[in-house]
């Protein structure tokens, strides 16, 4: 038990260090390289008294890290700073947004991860037939598909042609739930769509690699039935790379949202971040980009503990 | 049923596969061809042959169980008169782990790594008698106590990975006496273990067969082995019965030339060299260990060989053999001592040693497979190293390729062919002809033929026998095989623990009186004797009374 | 040794060359100009404009057709660059080893716990939106990957025995690294080539869709998405078409990066005698 405490807390630091590794990184990406803030916010007509009162009032005069310091140790305190175009504060824009793309996430995750597990379980049930020869297909299809391609696709013939949900996905406060969710529908669909092939084939082979073990054979051997071999010996060795794939599509899941958002005009992180790239605000994209990479780095890191927690080496030393 | 009915009967046993091979259309190939036999209750068959004969797969077919594609495409398995080929899937399931259990080669595969140990004993037996738990636990721990293991109590609350291959192997005949069976099928049971650890499990499934009167199918390629465990045994080839007989009649009068064959393997005969000249090879002092490990692989070890002599160099998994192996070769620099070579140190590292030196001592590896790069030629294979060390282009290398595929007893055709086109014989030679491309005065042979079927094992030993004496090239054997070393040494260290316990001429090392390990190691390797492993424990139980 | 192609295959290399040829001969296939507005916006299909018009009146077949060019050659620049770096970087870590190999495998560890996109927008957020920006940061970003895969497969066949054999002959570093571990690194490798290419088509898309990636009036089919989209509302699938474009294009570069994993895989396991 102890060594197992011991990796977990190991793969924690790895984690912490990581994501503050991954700040320099996003702070260097934006401060040091040959663009310039105050050049990139007032154009190539500036004047040069302009920008240096614009470097002045941004605090771009001062080393880069004592500048980076002074930044994390805002985030700290959650104060992400203040957006350049509008002076609004960062942490209570983000707020409202957070919770929007969280639900639209969750919601598609809801979907996704149960229907792929239970067709990569109809891949592995039907191996080499028709459904298998169906999902190894529609994924090598799905993978090529842009998320604009299914989003439109869905617009047109759902939303335009149909009627049945509304093309673009506005939210507000006072929505109820159901409404909530019937204006995330087409969304959640599009994002669905985008994950679930990939997830349903690695499912497929996890699930795969663990049947075709040497004690499924022994536990076939033993006369068990069917439905006693998956659940007593396979499942317990599948969770681990099952749960793997499911994190691992669940951090794409993130990535997906900035394009969909943008698609039905969804009034999330990933909208907010491309409106601030465009307009070259660079603080605003400084903290989006951290929250994005904080929830990749942290799903990684759980699909990591899992399975140290699952492995029964780890789990009982020797 | 009459009383006197076989408890197994198989009749005219047919099984097939379907192959996918990339270059050709998909076809069957017929892997048993109408094998017949019968099984009196209580009684032992042993399925004897080499891979690719059929064994596994007939042994599998008494559970009407295919492995992969395997499918059974005619003839009977009757057990208790039954055919269960013909069963229902409810039926079959009902026969197996209940009537019929299975004993695998690799335990440490076969058990679930995520149960204990306990749970997976009782399963089957749970399953099909409906008795209770701690009946069942009752009677697996008596059964690990009549299998010799230590703590019969609480090993059962272990997991797989928390106990050793040894221990696993008998608790994994333990799981299949659980279900008090009529029949278990043993496949290869030992054949992964050490020697030593070997003789006790046989010893041990031995006497739990005897004590149960358990029926048993043991399926194995060593015929000593079997020989101690079978009252009956069947020689298989190619999916075909070369031989039914006796225990005593297959050993001591076998019908057929097969079955000769595979009874006298490695009786091979080479007559010890003794003349002493100055050594070849001096290994001073030597001890080694592996980067980030303190613990020393190799503890003071000092050998010597003569040229155009063999050393062979003896020990089971862990003893630092094939670590011995890299530090001559230049791939592990020892932490202390040092290797001479015609009289002068070899540098420690490879990167020290000039291309003469690196010629002069050449390496053929255990797994021939991956010892080839698979995307060169048998050519570009054979030819590199005359070009590398010799310079030769064009007609010459040709007709030296020519010479050397001669001299490993295949035609200039397998010039141009890729290892995946050769056999595992082949290709160990085509590995041979490479270390002779370099004329080196040592070749340094790792295993090179423990992945080998007997009979093509032995063909390479004599080949290498035929070559020393041609090529006055020396050989330092590293091997686990006691009968390789007396076929092929002149002089012989044994290793126990990164140690040399026990070094000198052949005619000396393998006489008594003996050190403690080599007596247990030697004793332990099977003999192609009936009795031979009752003689074995009842001398050590007399040994052991008598201190 | 004889391979049948695959229908699939043939399909995915048919469909590859047709859009190759019309990215290579774009000025003399196009009927119309780029920028030319030639019609009415968003006008439907017709025997004049085979494809319809876009938002501004303009061709949009003619604009699919340099599109093509855009795409493509933008994509490929960036595989190109992805693939030489991190395929080099990758085997040279796998042959070298020691801190060389864990300074760089460290690195693109880090590089890799930020998501690709997001990457690209916070680093795009101050660069200047040009070409050779753009062609950087996509290869650079996606060099990762590459040689993600370079090195394991290098370190996997770096331990073999007939590398081991090579390196006790007395070898150099240039025999192992082109002689035994290329040749045998070089399929999967390939392989992932066409993946990587895929890649670079839908994030270059997903970039010029944001509005991040080609600027206009240039085009590249994402742009022209973008530029589209609003007809969507109104029924107008003119946006879909350079979307099903990508598509397609991506399905059959798939297949044929597919059909040479396949022939691997073959080559690997399939002919042992033993």
């Amino acid at each position: 038990m102890p060594q197992l405490l011991k990796l977990i807390a190991q793969r924690i630091a790895l984690g912490v260090l990581l994501l503050l590794a991954v700040s320099v990184l996003i702070f260097m990406g934006t401060e040091i390289l040959p663009g310039d803030v105050a050049q990139s916010i007032l154009g190539q007509s500036a004047t040069p008294e302009a920008l240096a009162n614009l470097r002045r009032d941004l605090g771009l005069n001062e080393p880069a890290v004592k500048r980076y310091f002074s930044w994390l140790w805002g985030l700290l305190h959650g104060d992400l700073g203040t957006a350049l175009t509008n002076g609004a504060d960062i942490a209570s824009s983000i707020g409202s947004r957070l919770f929007n793309t969280m639900f639209l996430a969750s919601v598609a995750a809801l979907v996704s991860v149960p229907l792929a597990l239970v067709l990569g379980m109809l891949a592995v049930r039907y191996r080499n037939r028709w459904p298998d020869k169906l999902i190894s297909g529609s994924t090598l299809a799905f993978i090529s598909l842009p998320e604009f391609f299914i989003g439109y696709l869905l617009i047109y013939f759902v939303a335009v042609k149909l009627g049945w949900f509304p093309s673009v996905a506005t939210v507000y406060d006072s929505m109820s739930f159901t409404e909530r969710l019937s204006a995330v529908a087409l969304p959640a669909t599009t994002l669905t769509l985008v994950v679930l092939a990939h997830m349903m084939r690695m499912t497929r082979a996890a699930i795969l690699n663990v049947m075709q073990s040497a004690y499924i054979e022994t536990a076939e051997l033993k006369g068990l039935s069917a439905l006693k071999i998956i659940f007593r010996h396979a499942f317990p060795n599948a969770i681990a790379p099952i749960v793997n794939v499911v994190m691992l599509n669940l951090a794409y899941l993130i990535v997906g949202v900035v394009v969909v958002e943008v698609i039905f005009v969804y009034p999330g992180m990933g909208q907010y971040l491309v409106d601030h790239v465009s307009k070259r605000d660079v603080p605003v994209v400084q903290a989006c980009g951290l929250v994005f990479a904080a929830f990749y780095i942290f799903l990684n890191m759980a699909a990591d503990i899992i399975s140290i927690i699952s492995n029964p080496r780890l789990r009982h030393p020797k | 049923m009459e009383a006197d009915t076989a408890l197994l009967q198989v009749r005219n046993l047919q099984i097939g596969a379907t192959v996918y091979p990339p270059d050709a259309k998909p076809h069957d190939i017929e892997i048993v061809q109408g094998v017949s036999f019968d099984l009196p209750k209580g009684r032992v068959l042993g399925l004897i042959g080499e891979s690719g004969a059929g064994k596994s797969t007939i042994g599998l077919a008494s559970l009407a169980y295919g492995r992969g594609g395997v499918r059974i495409t005619g003839g009977e398995v009757l057990l208790n008169g039954h055919n269960i080929l013909e069963s229902g899937k409810k039926a079959i399931r009902g026969v197996r782990g209940s009537q019929v259990c299975y004993v695998a080669q690799s335990a440490a595969a076969a058990f679930n790594p995520a149960h204990r140990l306990m749970d997976q004993v009782i399963e089957a037996a749970r399953e099909h008698s409906g008795e209770s738990k701690a009946v069942l636990t009752q009677r697996a721990v008596a059964l690990f106590e009549s299998l010799g293991l230590p703590d019969p109590q609480s090993i059962g609350d272990r997991y797989p990975h928390q106990v050793s291959g040894g221990q696993l192997q008998r608790i994994m005949t333990a799981m299949a006496l659980c279900s008090e069976p009529d029949l278990i099928v043993f496949d290869e049971p030992t054949t992964a273990l050490d020697v030593t650890t070997q003789i006790d499990v046989l010893a041990a499934i031995r006497n739990a067969i005897k004590q149960t009167g358990v029926a048993a199918l043991y399926i194995s390629h060593d015929l000593a082995v079997v020989a101690q465990i079978a009252d009956e045994m069947m020689v298989l080839r190619n999916g075909l019965v070369v031989e039914h007989g006796t225990t005593q009649q297959i050993i001591e009068s076998p019908a057929q030339d097969y079955t000769r064959a595979l009874v006298n393997v490695r009786a091979i005969e080479h007559p010890q060299a003794t003349d002493t000249q100055k050594p070849l090879l001096e290994v001073n002092h030597i001890t080694a260990s592996y980067p980030g490990s303190p613990e020393p692989v190799l503890r003071d070890v000092s050998v010597q060989l003569q040229p155009g002599h063999t050393l062979a160099v003896v020990g089971e998994s862990g003893s630092g053999k094939s670590t011995l192996a890299r530090v001559i070769t230049g791939l592990l620099a020892p932490s202390q001592g040092s290797v001479e070579f015609n009289g002068t140190p070899l540098s420690a590292d490879l990167a020290g040693r000039t291309r003469d030196d690196l010629r002069q001592l050449q390496m053929i590896y255990q797994m021939a497979d991956v010892a080839m790069n698979p995307r060169q030629t048998v050519r570009t294979i054979i030819g590199r190293p005359l070009t590398f060390y010799f310079g030769l282009r064009g007609k010459d290398k040709s007709k030296r390729i020519h010479e050397l595929l001669e001299s490993i007893e295949l035609g200039p055709e397998y010039a141009d062919r890729y290892p995946a086109e050769l056999s595992g014989g082949q290709k160990q030679r085509v590995c041979i002809a490479r270390a002779l491309a370099a004329k080196p005065q040592l070749i340094i042979c790792d295993e090179v033929t423990s992945a080998l079927d007997p009979l093509i094992a032995d063909g390479i030993l004599k080949l290498l026998l035929n070559l020393q004496q041609r090529e006055q090239v020396a050989y330092l054997f590293v091997t686990h095989d006691i009968a390789t070393v007396r076929a092929i040494a002149d002089s012989i260290a044994v290793m126990y623990q990164g140690q040399v316990v026990r070094y000198g001429p052949k005619s000396e090392v393998l006489s008594p009186p003996f050190d403690d390990y080599t007596d247990l190691l030697l004793s332990s390797v099977p003999e192609m004797q009936v009795g031979w492993l009752d003689n074995v424990i009842a001398n050590r139980r007399m040994e052991s009374a008598g201190h | 040794m004889f391979y049948r192609i695959p229908l699939s295959a043939c399909l995915g290399l048919l469909i590859t060359a047709l859009f190759l040829i019309a990215a290579v001969f774009a000025p003399w296939l196009a009927p119309y100009g780029l920028t030319e507005i030639v019609g009415g916006v968003w006008e439907p299909m017709s025997s004049t404009f085979l494809l319809g018009t876009d938002n501004l009146g303009r061709d949009l077949l003619s604009r699919m057709i340099y599109g093509a060019r855009t795409t493509i050659f933008i994509a490929a620049m960036a595989t190109l660059l992805s693939f030489t770096l991190g395929s080099v970087l990758g085997l040279l870590a796998a042959v070298i080893g020691g801190w060389f190999d864990q300074l760089l495998s460290r690195f693109v560890d880090l590089l890799m716990s930020i998501p690709t996109l997001i990457f690209a927008l916070v680093v795009l957020s101050v660069l200047p939106g040009n070409l050779i920006t753009l062609i950087l940061v996509m290869g650079i970003l996606d060099s990762t990957r590459v040689y993600r895969l370079a090195r394991s497969v290098a370190v996997d066949i770096n331990v073999m025995d007939f590398v081991e054999a090579a390196r006790l002959r007395g070898e150099g570093r240039w025999w192992v690294v082109f002689r035994e571990i290329l040749p045998n690194a070089l399929s999967p490798l390939v392989a992932e080539l066409g993946l990587r290419f895929i890649f670079q088509v839908l994030f270059l898309s997903a970039l010029s869709f944001l509005g991040l990636g080609i600027q206009p009036p240039e085009a590249d089919w994402g742009g022209m998405v973008k530029e589209n989209k609003d007809g969507i509302i109104f029924g107008i699938p003119a946006a879909l078409i350079p979307a099903a474009a990508i598509s397609i294009l991506a399905i059959s570069v798939n297949l044929i990066a597919d059909w040479i994993l396949n022939r691997t895989t073959d080559l690997k396991g399939g002919r042992s005698g033993s």
